[in-house]
């Protein structure tokens, strides 16, 4: 046994060796870099600052108190909010649509193979192409969809979905809905196929109503996967960046915490405003992490008693 | 005394082997649109022919935007795989350190380019990088719908917004559902910059931050001219305008469904080709002048500059490549080719090049009232400054709170920001 144990850590050597290389250093890096006064075009001069790129407190001549800072930066708490809008409303649909789409294709159909690869052609598309052709098809002049909707009749004048602030972020919801549906799909049918079938057999033998069997059997059996699959995708919608940054890269209504350290960092001669963008932005990924699991953990156990 | 022969010895190696033009491999990055990078390549090509060396493009996203964040990054990582940036004209403060000097190598040539141009890519002293072509937008108007509507070019923006709306009407009127009054780069990123300080500033409301520092922005004619602008959206500019870039506008123009165009020249020789709806149907004019007082025609300066990378493992083929790229010659074969503004001031009366592009002679009008954008006082600051110029301009256009509003809180965040 111990023997086994030694054998595991040599073998796990080389994995956290790598984590620690393209991981760890990179992010005690940034993490450093937060605390300086740190610019792209003096990466190896940079001083030692403490908190002032989080939050400084001045008191001016005239002895009135300015708040500078992060954390006393409007703009950063728009995107703050932006990034939690986007990730609970695209989370959100993304779980109900990936629960039907996984409801059909368990069932037993005739070119069910055929249907299943189909459906992950979304997922498949590398996200800037399919944001690329997303903002084709949502231009105002030569967009398919305010032609399919002029021509229909549902729209009266052609929409700029991108540019309005209104439409901005359901836009960007949409092509996010659209692209990651499957993936969630994906994850739930792996976990609806670990439900042995007598289960509903019996259900319907016992004259179980199938929407009741889906509360009563379906849902709570397949709750380990869909929390898995869930956090990996809040994950992703919290750091979410490709896709705002190719379809409305400047746009307010739209700008999340990436988008925002990611001009920081490289647009703007904020290096270490930006590094200390992306150390809360971390943060608060790990945080939500950590309370989730842990939630999630208490429930499991609920669930076994 | 064994360390000076080793030098020695060493630097007449080096002195050799210069001596012998040695091929290099070079990379060139290039974010051009249109036909551009054909272009390009067949400079390159020529290059390639009279020195020996070989050069690769390195092709990049149009959005000048994306190209600086990329560049920026590979400079400050001190990426060597890129010999020679195309630089726009308000970079050169910002990425002054990464590149090489090259004012001794280009003494002879420089006294041949527009003073202005050199001044621009100077920093401290140093020259950062060779002009390759200038550029100032222009005002790109159908001359058969002006002519069918018996209307003259605008000269304000006030008489642009009259005639468009006329023309636009009477062509909806007759089943042309598609036409627009006025196509510019509406999008929040660095173009809306150069739109909008052509507004505030052809209106008499300065030029945002005043050469000595001065920030300007926050004035009754600046207003004025954003409120202008304003009014066009929805109107005789679709709502779309407000996310279009170079190429979407000339997108529509060149479908033939709009009556103006803001534009630079390179959209002169695309809007003429064969396929093009507009083809012989359009010409150009200096841009319209505000009103009030201090109201005149005004146009950003642009313009493209090649710069050695300070980490380029060849400098010297490099500097070769970026002094031929900015030559005489090239900028001529630009000029003809490519509709681009060259910087060389002797090609203004080339008889080939005005045969090629007479309208260039019109530019000259149009340069002298070229306004240059804020990046020599803003320094490093520039992008940050601009962004926040191209936000409140493009939360007015949007109707996101009032033209004075948004400046007052501007000039706060200027302040902020630069003080």
């Amino acid at each position: 046994m111990r023997q086994r144990a030694v054998a595991a850590r040599w073998f796990l050597l080389p994995m956290m060796i790598a984590l620690a290389v393209v991981a760890g250093w990179p992010l005690a890096r940034s993490i450093y870099f937060s605390f300086t006064d740190v610019t792209l075009n003096d990466l190896y001069g940079a001083e030692w600052v403490g908190f002032a790129n989080y939050l400084q407190i001045r008191t001016l001549e005239s002895g009135r108190v300015i708040y500078r800072g992060v954390l006393a930066d409007p703009a950063w708490w728009n995107a703050v909010w932006n990034t939690v809008r986007f990730a609970f409303w695209s989370v959100l649909w993304e779980t109900i649509l990936g629960m039907i789409v996984a409801l059909v294709l368990n069932a037993e159909f005739r070119g069910r193979g055929i249907v299943r690869a189909a459906i992950l052609i979304p997922w498949a598309i590398p996200t800037i192409v399919s944001a690329r052709m997303w903002s084709w098809m949502l231009n105002d002049q030569f967009g398919i969809l305010n032609d399919l909707g002029m021509r229909l009749g549902l729209l009266s004048a052609p929409v700029a979905w991108t540019a309005s602030p209104d439409t901005a972020m359901l836009a960007v919801l949409v092509v996010d809905i659209w692209k990651t549906t499957p993936f969630m799909a994906l994850l739930i049918l792996a976990g609806l196929q670990m439900i042995p079938r007598d289960i509903y057999e019996a259900a319907r033998i016992d004259g179980v109503h199938p929407i009741k069997q889906f509360w009563a059997i379906t849902l709570p059996l397949v709750r380990p996967a869909l929390m898995v699959a869930i956090i990996f995708r809040v994950l992703d919608a919290l750091r979410i960046f490709d896709l705002i940054y190719v379809l409305t890269p400047n746009s307010a209504a739209t700008k999340t915490m990436s988008v925002l350290a990611q001009e920081n960092l490289f647009q703007f001669n904020n290096f270490a405003e930006g590094s200390a963008q992306s150390t809360l932005l971390f943060l608060l990924i790990a945080l939500f992490t950590i309370v989730y699991i842990w939630l999630g953990r208490v429930n499991f156990d609920a669930g076994d008693r | 005394m064994t360390m000076k022969k080793l030098l020695v010895g060493l630097l007449s190696g080096v002195a050799l082997t210069g001596g012998v033009a040695q091929a290099a491999d070079l990379a060139i990055v290039s974010g051009d649109t249109g036909n551009g990078l054909a272009f390009l390549r067949g400079q390159l090509d020529i290059f390639e022919e009279q020195t020996g060396h070989t050069v690769t493009i390195v092709p990049m996203p149009s959005s000048t935007t994306d190209q600086f964040g990329q560049y920026r990054l590979w400079l400050a990582a001190g990426n060597a795989d890129i010999d020679v940036y195309q630089t726009d004209v308000i970079w050169a403060p910002q990425l002054a350190d990464q590149f090489l000097d090259l004012t001794e190598a280009a003494a002879e040539i420089v006294d041949e380019h527009f003073p202005s141009v050199i001044e621009s890519q100077t920093v401290e002293g140093k020259l950062v990088a060779i002009p390759g072509f200038t550029d100032a937008p222009a005002l790109y108007y159908r001359t058969d719908l002006l002519e069918k509507y018996g209307k003259e070019v605008p000269t304000t923006w006030a008489e642009l917004h009259a005639t468009a709306q006329e023309i636009m009407d009477g062509e909806r009127a007759e089943g042309d559902n598609d036409i627009w009054g006025f196509v510019f780069q509406g999008n929040a990123y660095e173009g809306l910059t150069c739109n909008a300080l052509e507004w505030v500033n052809s209106y008499g409301g300065g030029q945002i931050v005043e050469p000595d520092g001065t920030i300007s922005i926050n004035n009754e004619n600046a207003v004025a001219a954003l409120e202008e602008a304003a009014s066009w959206i929805g109107t005789i500019s679709p709502e779309g305008n407000l996310a279009y870039m170079e190429e979407e506008s000339r997108g529509v123009w060149q479908l033939g469904n709009a009556v103006f165009m803001r534009n630079w020249p390179y959209a002169y020789a695309l809007s003429n080709s064969e396929d093009s709806a507009v083809n012989g149907k359009f010409d150009v004019a200096p841009l319209p002048a505000g009103e009030g007082e201090g109201a005149k025609s005004s146009g950003t300066l642009g313009g493209w500059n090649f710069a050695v990378s300070r980490y380029s493992p060849d400098p010297e083929a490099a500097i070769e490549l970026a002094l031929f790229l900015g030559s005489a010659e090239s900028q001529k074969a630009r000029a003809i080719q490519q509709n681009n503004l060259p910087t060389v001031q002797a090609l203004y009366q080339d008889a080939e090049v005005l045969e090629a592009a007479p309208f260039m002679a019109a530019w000259e009008e149009i340069f002298q009232n070229a306004v240059p954008r804020p990046s020599a006082p803003t320094q490093a600051n520039y992008n940050e400054v601009s962004s926040l110029f191209w936000s409140a301009v493009h939360n007015t256009l949007s109707g996101n709170g009032s033209a004075a509003e948004n400046l007052e809180v501007l000039e706060l965040d200027l302040q902020d920001l630069l003080e």
